[in-house]
């Protein structure tokens, strides 16, 4: 399932899938089954919990969550993305696919801030977000993870999930030292204990919380980062090939965990090479090529659009 | 665990997590020890102790305890100034190699402030209070530490490392310059003394053993100390006994400086200062405003720096900016910090008594007792020593000039330490960066594995 050139009975397989995509992220029966045969009923008392703690706000109603309009970056002589226009849909599991250089990463890193974009505009939740500083888009709502792994390798897991979470009280110097100011931060940080906990059991991690989180594997950091990026309470989360280098059981339950928190109300952009994941998971495609959008709709109407066979997937399909 | 928020010395259950079982007897003192900072600390000074008592026991009370005297201020000042380097380069990751610049800026604006307006020699001062010489030292540090955070905000580790050494220089040479001492008296009419420095304000220290700091009037207290350990006692010099008194000053300073830094780092301030050291992008991806911690940290480490240096060389009398902050006191703080393991505030406070007793004082006090134990005359050079084809003449030549060879040594054992444990003596410890006590799992869930 993972090779990126797909076989014969990889595509009949989701040939089969295929009719009524839209329908097979609705009634999420990826979810279903494979929460029946991995059987974690504990996991799921605390993720429903939790996630009745903090849904996010957005509903479907409302502006879209993220809207690029017209994104130009160049770096010196080369245009990486040349007027990219798309949207996300509130609630949604949007896949970007491309080919190499196409520009995805770049309008990743243009979106959340790490670079500014040389024209167009970002907007989050119906504000404009271009050129903001990566922190400041992360207060917004808008997280992201990345392409290769970045954990805090000297931190532990723990640490690692306690720093995400925003507007802590004892990020203040004065309100960590002073003794009277102290109690608050304590008694913050007990409640952010038992959250972090929960979500590490959430992902399945929670033996390793004691760990140095560069002693993990590939995989589990890959689980990690989805973790952090969770504990900041995000309204929409860009997933930079999450599953890359990830093995297909691992791969299984990150998509299991994507499934179920996009039913709690979450967004997520997710950049992907793997054109089954994308076709099977996501409702909405974006094609990118050459640094502009290619393509847009759901997996059927990419399957099938001429351009995107051309560009990228081959005559194959 | 309720003992979290108070990290004094009984900050052993995070540093216990993990720990194996020790193999053997001694592993499992040694694990006792570490697992007890404050016995780490004590049972490191008691071994120094040992070790120089019985280096200069044959000389009688006085020379021991003057010796546990100097090596016990210079451990103090160096943990106290590795502390705030800690905090900034272990912790954060800021390459800061400014330390000697911001140190000499908190104890120079001190004495300026303190000085008396027309003293009988050297620059004049503001005459304020000493409290008030030591808040506007380390303002003053501060100061500069947040205008040199400004390039920390778009340099990467090297770079900061050269502009702060930059910084440090251009402080001392101001400090040196006349023509700077003469536009200070000018317009603020507190001058700096240029490159033959100035005295420092009296030791209240020493007001507290004697009337107006005059040697041969007592106070009532000094009357008790000197009676009970002076010359109608235990027989120990009366400058001696007084600086003991200054070093219980600094080890409550140290104190202070300690647990200060530890609920600094166990925080959620920690944990994003650690984050940066770690992954600044990261940091800065999951909302934390980078640059703000910086220069938060940045004027913390300096205004500690600032007062670090005015407890050094504030009591030592008189101040001068060219042997006192070249920038060989820098690096001699991050040896120190180095030893100790970067990362780790009980480790800093090791790092700098062990560099101090060890590396520094130490061989100049080891040549000196050995020389006096060999029978031998000085060969005039290098060469003769080595023609001589003599082990003793060699070693009379070796132990008479230990303070070059010194530097020698400082590089072994550095080049080892990198080499053998680049972490340092507890840099390989988790340093928990969290308010609360994160080695188990509370009540409520279940525990882990």
């Amino acid at each position: 399932m993972s090779s990126d050139a797909p076989d014969p009975s990889d595509s009949a397989e989701t040939d089969a899938d295929a009719p009524n995509p839209g329908d097979v992220a609705a009634t999420d029966p990826v979810t279903a089954t494979a929460d029946g045969t991995i059987g974690e009923p504990e996991a799921n008392d605390s993720e429903v919990e939790e996630a009745a703690k903090h849904v996010p706000s957005g509903s479907p109603s409302e502006a879209p969550p993220l809207r690029v309009e017209g994104l130009v970056k160049r770096f010196g002589g080369v245009t990486a993305v040349d007027g990219a226009s798309f949207e996300v849909e509130s609630g949604s599991l949007t896949g970007l696919i491309g080919p190499n250089g196409a520009g995805k990463s770049t309008t990743f890193n243009c979106i959340t801030g790490v670079h500014e974009p040389t024209g167009g505009s970002v907007y989050f939740e119906g504000e404009e977000i271009t050129g903001l500083k990566p922190h400041q888009i992360a207060r917004e709502g808008l997280v992201r993870t990345f392409q290769i792994a970045r954990e805090l390798s000297e931190m532990t897991v723990l640490e690692n999930l306690m720093l995400a979470p925003q507007g802590q009280l004892g990020e203040s110097a004065i309100r960590a030292v002073t003794p009277g100011l102290r109690g608050a931060v304590v008694e913050e940080e007990t409640a952010l204990r038992e959250r972090a906990w929960e979500t590490l059991e959430f992902f399945e991690i929670d033996h390793l919380a004691h760990e140095h989180a560069g002693n993990l594997s590939g995989g589990q950091r890959k689980l990690l980062e989805m973790a952090r990026a969770l504990m900041t309470d995000p309204e929409m989360v860009l997933l930079d090939e999450p599953l890359a280098g990830v093995n297909p059981t691992l791969e299984e339950k990150l998509l299991d965990r994507i499934h179920d928190l996009r039913a709690d109300g979450y967004t997520f952009l997710l950049v992907e090479h793997d054109m089954d994941i994308i076709m099977e998971n996501c409702e909405r495609v974006i094609v990118m090529h050459q640094g502009s959008v290619l393509a847009e709709g759901t997996g059927d109407e990419i399957r099938n659009d001429e351009r995107v066979i051309e560009a990228y997937l081959g005559e194959e399909l | 665990m309720s003992d979290a928020d108070a990290p004094g010395g009984s900050a052993s259950g995070p540093s216990a997590g993990g720990s194996e079982a020790p193999e053997s007897a001694t592993a499992a003192l040694v694990e006792a020890a570490r697992e007890s900072d404050l016995g780490l600390v004590v049972g490191t000074l008691l071994a120094i102790y040992a070790a120089a008592t019985l280096l200069t026991f044959t000389d009688g009370l006085n020379s021991v305890v003057g010796l546990l005297e100097t090596l016990t201020f210079l451990g103090l000042v160096y943990a106290l100034t590795a502390l705030a380097l800690n905090l900034q380069w272990g912790y954060t990751g800021l390459f800061n190699i400014g330390v000697a610049g911001f140190m000499a800026v908190g104890v120079y604006t001190m004495g300026m402030v303190v000085r008396s307006p027309d003293p009988a020699f050297g620059p004049p001062g503001l005459g304020l209070p000493l409290p008030v010489g030591i808040v506007a030292g380390m303002g003053m540090a501060a100061l500069l530490g947040g205008v040199a955070a400004l390039p920390a905000l778009r340099l990467k580790a090297d770079y900061l490392a050269i502009v702060t050494l930059g910084l440090s220089e251009i402080v001392r040479l101001s400090l040196q310059s006349s023509a700077f001492d003469n536009f200070l008296r000018d317009t603020i009419g507190a001058g700096t003394g240029g490159g033959r420095g100035m005295g420092m304000p009296d030791n209240p220290v020493r007001d507290l053993f004697l009337v107006d700091g005059q040697a041969g009037t007592p106070t009532a207290f000094g009357d008790l100390v000197f009676g009970v350990f002076g010359s109608d006692g235990l027989g120990i010099s009366q400058p001696i006994l007084i600086g003991w008194g200054y070093i219980a000053v600094l080890a409550a300073f140290l104190v202070g400086f300690y647990l200060l830094l530890e609920r600094l780092g166990r925080s959620p301030f920690g944990r994003t200062m650690k984050a940066i050291r770690e992954d600044e992008l990261v940091a800065d991806s999951l909302g934390k405003d980078v640059n703000l911690v910086k220069i938060k940290v940045f004027v913390i480490g300096c205004a500690l720096m600032g007062l670090a240096g005015i407890l050094w060389f504030g009591s030592q009398g008189n101040v001068s900016p060219t042997p006192q902050f070249r920038p060989l006191l820098t690096f001699y703080v991050f040896i120190a910090v180095i030893i100790g393991g970067s990362g780790s505030n009980t480790g800093s406070v090791l790092g700098g008594i062990v560099f101090a007793a060890v590396l520094f004082e130490g061989p100049r006090r080891v040549g000196g007792t050995v020389r006096g134990l060999i029978d031998a005359q000085t060969p005039p050079s290098f060469a003769d020593a080595v023609a001589s084809l003599d082990p003793v003449t060699f070693l009379a030549y070796a132990t008479e000039n230990v303070a070059p060879l010194q530097f020698v040594f400082l590089g072994l054992v550095l080049v080892f330490i990198i080499h053998r444990r680049p972490e340092g003596i507890l840099g390989d410890r988790i340093e928990t960066a969290a308010a609360v006590d994160l080695s188990e799992r509370p009540a409520g869930g279940e525990s882990d594995e």
